[in-house]
């Protein structure tokens, strides 16, 4: 099939503020094809995606379709051009209906919700979708929802259709049903662009890879002619060897015992269902899984924030030796019992830091309650902020700069630091090098390593799996919730990971679950 | 039609701004007020005939000229500030507490109680603590009972407030009612019962508290570990309960902060000023207030040139309907059209304007 | 009695329909108009200057009942649509603070009333009162039931009229679904191609310019053509009747009754201190406002996007 061209992006640009999200990109999609925007985090592919959308205006660059030149100046423009993206935070109305939601903004015709939801029940049923018209989205799951945010695209009559990690929410199976789904689509003509940094999506969907780099095009590839090592290379620039110095545990003893805990969320949903396992001391666990499988949850449980419907979290204290139980304490209990227990919240300016305020103030955070005098003191902190600047090199004007000033990296040093100033004897990371260039995620691992060294026992959760191969020292598997396997780091095999990562219930080994529980 | 218009290029588009300095800042504002003035002095040309010069004129005088002026300016202020004290610490927090009137109100009803029903019968000294715990702690309770609400089942507080000020007025004149028998609804002047006065006016003890408080206010939230919480509780509440901080705690033990500013500001009212309570005691200071804390950026030391600033507009402008024998709403129309300057201007602070250079357009999609 | 009872307060109703249909209908694009209360207050004075206006023109005797009652209607509701103008200026515009923007709405409107209802002599607005109080001419013949249904002047309709077309508009039509979804969540609004500025300016207008009226009605109506200094609690008391009728202008019907009655009841009962009673529709609408939060039923609740600016390039 002679291949023509659908869109194509020339040096588009966009800044916020001191920030350059894209730089001079340059994108061409073509007529029925499925096209992989890939990328680090923070390489600027949403932003890109957003510009075609229409949520934002580029600062400079020409987007042109069927090679006429246009201004998308608002989502609006973008339907017009048949243009439509299924965002990674759903945009629904959660009192709404499936139907209300996707003809949403439509303005051609009667308005008669009764037709559109016989039209939206057949486009449903041409692509292969379950869709109840009538349901609430609140009363939906992750998958039902992206399902209506599809079905809103295609409604639309969109012959573009961007799809931002669509994967990210959803099981194995019905990641697989939406990759068939998507097939169908291109076959049907539609040129589909899906944004993503999982390497084995790409291969196993697309027809084409563009990479982003820093918020730059670095190519475009042919996805039957590359593999995983090259795209690898095209995404962070060079090849990855990922040496981290990994020292051998020394005097390893139980930290912390934690044994079939199980959390529900409000709505009654089983978040965690009888997680047990074991930190050391002088030990990095690292802990495996697909995005949403509890990873936050069973942290912020151990951090005190989340109560939990049973289970035992106990901590073994290394100075006396006695065990102390955590189930049920507050932050402030938890510390008011001797146990310094440290955390790295995914949620850096939302949770770890307040971004309004500054480096010094920041730092305040886990400190501010020290002394019984009513007023602060600023002296300590201050101090503190100006030896973490010095250690681990923050890149700020000084002190007193609002920390959401800074560039991510910095960001993130600044709670590390701030979590590592006390030094803990537990130390929970989540996602730690989430949006960060090379260098600064290295600057974090040593860090890690270091504190390991010391005897810490730290809790690590990852993405990356070649990341968590080589940092870990042990690799805590678990799928939705549930614990499906520990492995040694050293001898870890990623095929392995992924496959105990997306295990079905049906396939999963109980031997394997027992094995862990003490 | 719409694809021709879809080519136009936008002529600007704005974004949010990253950082501006502090001089830079204060100068918008200050351009801000100057502008509202002239704009009002426009206004009075165009629509009074009266010679702008001498309008502002008028204003200063009626600010400023007698001395007795010059105390009854800062009296309003002080009143004003205190009022606007109060809100401060729950609008850091992000609560928005519309209700400082109906606090005020029910503060400066409760010392009214005091000194009705124990005026004459206990020493003064004894009534003089009775009365400033009674309206500590009732303008306590009304600021609390939302907070509970809202701590407890998130229920929306800028509307509970807001209901609290009319359930607050009609006790007031419930309470009138039973206390006047006459029928008149007007409660006469308790002068005997008021609180000590002392210093260079009668209105000196008032604006001494409310000094003092200013400055116990700045150091409360600026250095003490509460006012720590309440600005973490306020930039997010998922920090506050990553570090421990007991949220709930946090908002009623300020609200019941300010309900007790509150409970003074209307024991100064009513106790200090005007020995009686009415239910037009407040005067809408409740609600300028929140004006006039919100354009301080919830700074205290801020607050006192707001809170001049709106002061200095109250008198100045009646001083005008006097002068110029317009009528007094005169005054409410100039604050207001300062407040929509003042707040208008926030925009250009937040957010600059960028042209687009490249092709021309005609106006904005 | 019991008739005279329900038709003052059908009538006082009605003052509050058009107040809070407006600010339903504010709210529900996500705007939380603290200004009503001044903006009933510019309504009213716009259409007692404008009948004024009118009267001076074509002198007392010769007024066109229906001119009479039709000039002050489009004026009424062209200078408080005019506040709402201003109120989404400088939110929408200029993404000012919603809350301290309708507070100074409420003082600027207030003021600019005051100011203008002295302009004019009370003799040339007040008369008109019996063009607007005029009920159907076959009610009397019909008893209490004519009195009941019939006897009321044209306000009282076109409030339950406006109600009416308001809550059809919400619920089976397009532009009411567009609108609903701007206040809920406009960035998903935005997404869906929504022009989330014009619903947001249209819909203060519009809701502004309604809540106007119902600022005439009480002049003209309620008080025959007085003036009086209460009409801004008129407005804070309809801000309350938007909570108690959860956001439904059809319930508002009833709801607007009930508060009509609720302040009207102490006129009706002697002897006891009738404030406590006036206390009453707020504390009933504090009440609703705590049980629809702890029911927590997602459909009771303000609009998601109430009191919050939408700026598209957030993040």
């Amino acid at each position: 099939m002679e291949k023509t061209v659908a869109l194509e992006l020339r040096h588009l640009t966009k800044t916020f503020g001191s920030v350059t999200a894209n730089k001079n990109v340059d994108l061409t999609v073509y007529r029925g094809e499925i096209l992989a925007i890939l990328g680090e985090n923070g390489s600027g592919k949403t932003t890109l995606m957003n510009m075609i959308s229409g949520l934002y205006y580029p600062d400079s660059g020409h987007i042109l379709i069927g090679g006429e030149e246009v201004v998308i100046g608002s989502p609006k423009d973008a339907f017009r051009y048949k243009i439509g993206m299924v965002h990674q935070h759903f945009k629904l109305v959660d009192v709404f209906s499936a139907a209300e939601n996707i003809t949403l903004g439509m303005k051609d015709g009667k308005f008669n919700l009764k037709e559109a939801k016989k039209k939206i029940s057949e486009t449903a049923s041409r692509y292969g979708f379950l869709l109840d018209p009538d349901k609430r989205v609140y009363q939906m799951s992750v998958s039902e929802k992206q399902t209506v945010e599809i079905v809103k695209v295609l409604y639309r009559g969109a012959e573009i259709l961007i799809l931002d990690e669509p994967t990210a929410v959803l099981t194995p199976q019905e990641t697989e049903k939406l990759f068939d789904v998507l097939r169908r689509m291109r076959d049907d003509g539609k040129s589909i662009i899906i944004i993503t940094h999982k390497l084995h999506e790409v291969l196993a969907l697309t027809d084409r890879v563009a990479v982003l780099r820093k918020g730059e095009g670095v190519g475009t590839v042919n996805t039957a002619e590359t593999n995983e090592a090259e795209l690898t290379e095209l995404m962070v620039g060079k090849k990855v060897s990922l040496n981290i110095e990994r020292s051998e545990p020394k005097n390893c003893v139980d930290r912390l015992c934690v044994s079939h805990l199980t959390l529900t969320d409000r709505e009654g949903r089983k978040i965690l269902s009888d997680i047990s396992f074991t930190a050391r001391s002088g030990e990095i666990l690292g802990i495996a899984g697909i995005a949403g499988s509890g990873q936050r949850e069973l942290l912020e449980t151990v951090a005190g924030l989340q109560k939990p419907d049973a289970g035992a979290i106990s901590y073994l204290d290394p100075t006396t030796g006695e065990t102390v139980n955590l189930l049920g304490k507050t932050p402030v209990q938890i510390r008011d019992l001797g146990v310094r227990l440290s955390f790295v919240p995914e949620d850096r300016l939302g949770m770890g830091l307040v971004g309004n305020m500054n480096i010094i103030d920041n730092m305040m955070l886990r400190s501010y309650r020290k002394g019984r005098s009513a007023f602060l003191n600023r002296k300590d902190p201050k101090n503190l902020a100006e030896r973490i600047i010095e250690s681990l090199e923050i890149v700020t004007p000084n002190a007193v700069t609002p920390v959401r000033r800074l560039s991510g990296g910095n960001v993130q040093k600044v709670l590390v630091g701030r979590e590592i100033a006390s030094s803990p004897t537990v130390l929970m990371v989540a996602y730690p090098v989430r949006g960060l260039d090379i260098n600064s995620s290295y600057t974090i691992y040593n860090l890690l390593n270091r504190q390991k060294e010391s005897g810490v026992s730290i809790l690590f959760v990852g993405e990356d799996l070649d990341v968590l191969i080589g940092l870990c020292d042990r690799i805590l598997v678990i799928n939705s919730g549930r614990v499906t396997g520990i492995v040694d780091g050293r001898n870890a095999e990623k095929g392995e990971i992924g496959l105990l990562m997306t295990m079905t219930e049906s396939r999963r080994n109980p031997a394997e679950e027992g094995r862990e529980k003490q | 039609m719409k694809a021709k218009e879809s080519k136009r290029e936008p002529l600007f588009h704005i974004v949010r701004r990253d950082h501006m300095p502090t001089w830079n800042r204060m100068l918008i504002r200050v351009l801000a007020v100057l502008a509202a003035l002239i704009f009002c002095g426009i206004l009075m040309v165009a629509i009074f005939h009266i010679d702008p010069f001498r309008f502002y004129r008028s204003m200063l005088d009626g600010a400023f000229k007698t001395p007795r002026r010059r105390w009854y300016l800062l009296q309003s202020m002080s009143i004003l500030l205190c009022i606007s004290l109060a809100v401060t610490p729950a609008f850091k927090m992000r609560f928005w507490n519309i209700g400082a009137e109906g606090q005020t109100m029910v503060g400066g009803l409760a010392t009214a109680a005091v000194m009705f029903y124990l005026g004459g019968k206990i020493p003064t000294p004894l009534l003089f603590v009775a009365m400033i715990a009674a309206a500590i702690l009732s303008a306590m309770i009304w600021a609390l009972i939302p907070a509970v609400f809202k701590a407890r089942w998130n229920t929306n507080e800028t509307l509970f407030t807001l209901m609290m000020n009319y359930v607050a007025i009609q006790l007031v004149t419930f309470c009138i009612g039973n206390w006047v028998k006459s029928g008149s609804g007007i409660l006469a002047p308790m002068s005997k019962y008021g609180l000590p006065k002392f210093g260079p006016s009668d209105y000196f003890p008032n604006i001494l508290t409310v000094a003092v408080l200013t400055v116990l206010m700045f150091v409360y939230l600026r250095y003490s570990k509460h006012g720590y919480e309440i600005s973490v509780v306020g930039e997010s509440e998922n920090t506050a309960r990553y570090i421990g901080i007991n949220v709930k705690k946090v908002i009623l033990r300020t609200m019941a902060l300010s309900g007790a500013l509150c409970g003074i500001a209307g024991l100064l009212l009513v106790g200090g000023t005007n020995y009686t309570v009415s239910t037009s005691i407040v005067d809408n200071q409740g609600f300028t207030a929140i004006m006039v804390s919100w354009l301080a950026k919830f700074n205290p030391i801020f607050m006192i040139l707001t809170s001049f600033l709106v002061a200095f507009l109250q008198a100045g402008t009646k001083q005008v309907s006097t002068d110029f024998r317009i009528n007094e709403s005169i005054s409410d129309i100039v604050t207001a059209i300062l407040l929509f300057f003042i707040i208008g201007c926030e925009f250009f602070i937040q957010y600059k304007i960028l042209f687009n250079h490249r092709q021309k357009g005609s106006e904005q999609a | 009695m019991i008739i005279n009872f329900i038709f003052s307060a059908v009538r006082l109703g009605m003052t509050l329909l058009f107040g809070s249909t407006g600010e339903t209908i504010t709210e529900k694009s996500g705007h939380l108009n603290l200004g009503i209360p001044g903006i009933m207050c510019v309504g009213a004075a716009c259409g007692c200057v404008s009948e004024a206006l009118y009267t001076g023109a074509v002198g007392q005797g010769n007024a066109n009942r229906i001119l009479a009652v039709l000039i002050p209607i489009v004026a009424s509701f062209l200078g408080a649509a005019f506040l709402g103008v201003i109120y989404s200026f400088l939110t929408v515009t200029l993404r000012a603070n919603q809350n301290v923007t309708g507070l100074a709405l409420t003082t600027f409107g207030v003021g600019v009333a005051n100011y203008l209802i002295k302009t004019v002599e009370i003799i040339k607005y007040s008369y008109a009162s019996s063009f607007f109080t005029a009920g159907f001419p076959f009610a009397a013949k019909l008893g209490g039931f004519g009195k009941l249904f019939f006897s009321y002047g044209i306000m009282v309709y076109l409030a339950i009229a406006i109600a009416l077309i308001t809550s059809f508009v919400f619920n089976k039509t397009r532009v009411g679904l567009h609108l609903r979804a701007v206040g809920e969540n406009p960035a998903t609004a935005d997404a869906a191609g929504i022009n989330v500025t014009a619903y947001r300016y249209l819909a203060t207008m519009i809701g502004s310019g309604i809540a106007g009226l119902g600022g005439l009605c009480y002049v003209m109506d309620n008080l025959n053509g007085n003036w009086e200094y209460v009409i801004d609690a008129m407005g804070w008391l309809s801000i309350a009747l938007v909570i108690f009728t959860v956001w439904k202008p059809s319930l508002g019907i009833l709801g607007s009754i009930l508060f009509g009655a609720l302040y009207i009841a102490s006129n009706y009962i002697s002897g006891t201190n009738k404030a406590l009673l006036n206390m009453l529709p707020y504390v009933v609408t504090i009440l609703v406002l705590i049980t629809t939060s702890i029911r927590n039923k997602k459909e009771h609740h303000p609009p998601a996007g109430l009191g919050l600016n939408y700026y598209r390039e957030e993040r």
